[in-house]
């Protein structure tokens, strides 16, 4: 009966009902979506580190991957070092450096990756073949949209490229063998991986055989930190980077980013709680005089509390789970805006959907719709009974 | 037959706008079983509050008001909600139905409340229905009911727990004249039929149907015939 009691008293002021419900649904999309921020952009980042299983990245002493263009010398015998370790069961060596691709009117910038085809993890074939031999090299799509290639093509690259001379210091011919997707890097950015040892020739680095970070993969139970220890310990020249530790400092690095997002969630919280309140009391006003009646043959105060506390749960419940939809809607467009920042890899996703989200921001409003209700429930049932219907009659 | 309701020196005094209302003035009061009482009087003398007092939803300031031998000042929020619940019925004079329930949704709501199942309180809400001549009624809401009707379903929402007492305040007073001689009428089949009444009314009729008429004025009773 108090179901039907309740849901009886939403329908008798529908519109005022259904504005009750957008109001809630817009403040239980905005929470969603700062929820899904504030923990989106540091668990998609996780995803992306450990895709390819690579548990430990190793970047020249006092840097971050790719953070500048500093390189590791010696690469071949670092790995054979690491490689004597029994915790480690993979490493990949990686060397970023630009080169540029020489067409008849101009030369087209790519970011290189310098791999180890057969343990690499910067890259996924999409189309075509993988790395093969010296002369092979795969590229992004936007390289090849870039210069107009296609798989097959024989291209000549060049490094050490003098745009106002156009001349350069080595060239080499090479074939796309394959289109990739690279990961780590960002949308729009033109990008081709070959045979590592090709690029350092390029380079004119073979003997000093830099790479710009090692990537480990260790074994089932091996112990990150330890693993980390005995690397800073046997190879000067290189800082150890777990998972962890990564994520540690992207979460340094966006503590601001995320205070803003819990900071925006709260007041979407207490928007919908003012707004529910606000509802509930206007509502319980209206009907202080059926409240008294309800009293005075006989509902308990209790269930006079329950009935008002359902309408407030009913409204923010069906207003949450409409905001929900809404949530993953305008995330999905504010994602698609803020992937696009200069810089970031494309895999990266501000709005990441993650259940306990979307359950802890159901949980947050069903709370607060409960909240919302208690008080104008109480002092409506809680008023003199015979005070109430004599006021009414003067009314 | 045997006291259902007692009033010893009952005296309700409240404040309004800072000023102090003595509304019920050292009133004594036995109601028997099977009674049917008119209180009359001026408006203001203080009728309606003595019948809030008389159905423990309001508390005296000072004396007893005894229902069925239980002391209404010694009982709690729950045990007063039960007493009304089982053994008090209310009329009022705006009948106060609940708008968004059907008449048959009003007059099960009290037997809802008291926890009685389903497929019975919906048998005696047609039972009731019928009693008051509204069978044809049960599925209208309050707003598709005339003045009478409303208050037809109200009394059968009053009568729902099987009370020993049903209190009516100014019962006929929203309604016309033949409207309110019906409400007359049925309240004397109720009372015939063994319902002790209390009923507080403008209303020569409702008060002359009455075997006692209880006459009050600035918070006393100073008569009954």
């Amino acid at each position: 009966m108090r179901v039907a009691l309740a849901t009886a008293s939403l329908r008798r002021h529908q519109s005022r009902t259904l504005l009750a419900i957008v109001g809630v649904a817009i403040a239980a999309a905005m929470l969603l979506d700062m929820v899904m921020l504030s923990t989106g952009l540091r668990e998609s980042f996780r995803q992306l580190l450990v895709s390819r299983n690579f548990q430990m990245r190793l970047a020249p002493r006092g840097t971050l991957p790719f953070d500048t263009e500093a390189t590791i010398g010696g690469a071949g015998e670092i790995n054979k070092l690491l490689r004597t370790n029994p915790d480690i069961e993979e490493v990949s060596p990686v060397l970023g450096s630009s080169v540029h691709a020489m067409l008849l009117d101009r030369a087209v910038t790519a970011f290189a990756l310098g791999v180890f085809p057969a343990v690499q993890g910067d890259y996924r074939i999409m189309d075509g073949l993988d790395l093969r031999d010296a002369s092979d090299v795969v590229a992004n799509a936007d390289f090849l949209d870039a210069i107009g290639a296609r798989l097959g093509d024989t291209i000549s690259f060049a490094t050490g490229y003098d745009p106002q001379l156009r001349t350069s210091q080595r060239t080499r011919r090479l074939i796309v063998t394959g289109r990739a997707r690279f990961l780590y890097l960002s949308t729009g950015q033109p990008a081709v991986a070959l045979p590592l040892a090709a690029l350092q020739g390029m380079n004119g680095a073979l003997r000093r055989d830099p790479v710009s970070l090692f990537m480990v993969r260790l074994r089932a139970g091996a112990s990150a930190d330890t693993v980390g220890k005995w690397v800073t310990r046997n190879v000067r020249t290189v800082n150890a980077i777990s998972t962890e530790k990564a994520l540690a400092t992207v979460d340094e690095r966006l503590s601001y980013f995320r205070q803003i997002a819990y900071i925006l969630g709260a007041v979407s919280l207490a928007l919908g709680f003012l707004l529910v309140t606000t509802l509930v009391t206007v509502s319980v006003n209206e009907r202080i005089g059926e409240i008294a009646v309800m009293r005075a043959i006989g509902v308990s105060r209790w269930h006079v509390v329950q009935q008002i506390l359902l309408e407030g749960i009913a409204i923010t419940l069906t207003g949450a789970f409409l905001g929900l939809a809404l949530g993953l809607v305008t995330a999905r467009f504010l994602n698609s805006i803020l992937s696009a920042f200069p810089g970031l890899p494309n895999a990266i996703d501000f709005f990441l959907f993650q259940p306990r989200a979307a359950w802890t921001s159901l949980g947050l409003l069903a709370g607060c719709g409960i909240a919302a209700g208690i008080y104008p429930a109480w002092r409506a049932s809680s008023r003199p009974i015979a005070l109430t219907l004599r006021e009414e009659a003067v009314a | 037959m045997s006291t259902l309701v007692s009033l010893r020196d009952v005296t309700r005094d409240y404040a309004l706008n800072g000023d102090a209302v003595h509304a019920v003035r050292g009133v004594s009061l036995d109601i028997a079983e099977g009674d049917y009482a008119a209180i009359v009087g001026p408006s203001g003398c203080g009728k309606s509050t003595l019948l809030h007092l008389i159905g423990a939803i309001d508390q005296p300031s000072a004396g007893s008001v005894t229902i069925g031998g239980e002391r209404v000042d010694a009982l709690n929020d729950r045990e007063l909600t039960r007493l009304r619940l089982r053994r008090v019925g209310f009329v009022f004079q705006r009948f106060y139905l609940m708008p968004m329930l059907s008449a048959r949704e009003n007059v099960e709501l009290p037997m809802a409340e008291a926890g009685v199942p389903k497929a019975e309180r919906r048998k005696r809400a047609s039972e009731l229905l019928g009693y008051v001549e509204l069978s044809h009624r049960e599925r209208h809401r309050p707003t598709q009911l005339s003045g009478g009707e409303q208050q037809r379903v109200a009394i059968a929402r009053a009568l729902a727990n099987r009370p020993g007492l049903l209190l009516a305040d100014e019962p006929t007073g929203e309604l016309d004249a033949r409207t309110g001689a019906e409400i007359v009428a049925l309240f004397e089949r109720l009372n015939a039929d063994g319902t002790t009444i209390v009923v507080v009314t403008h209303d020569e009729g409702l008060g002359r149907a009455a075997r006692r008429m209880i006459h009050m004025k600035d918070g006393r009773v100073v008569g009954e015939e």
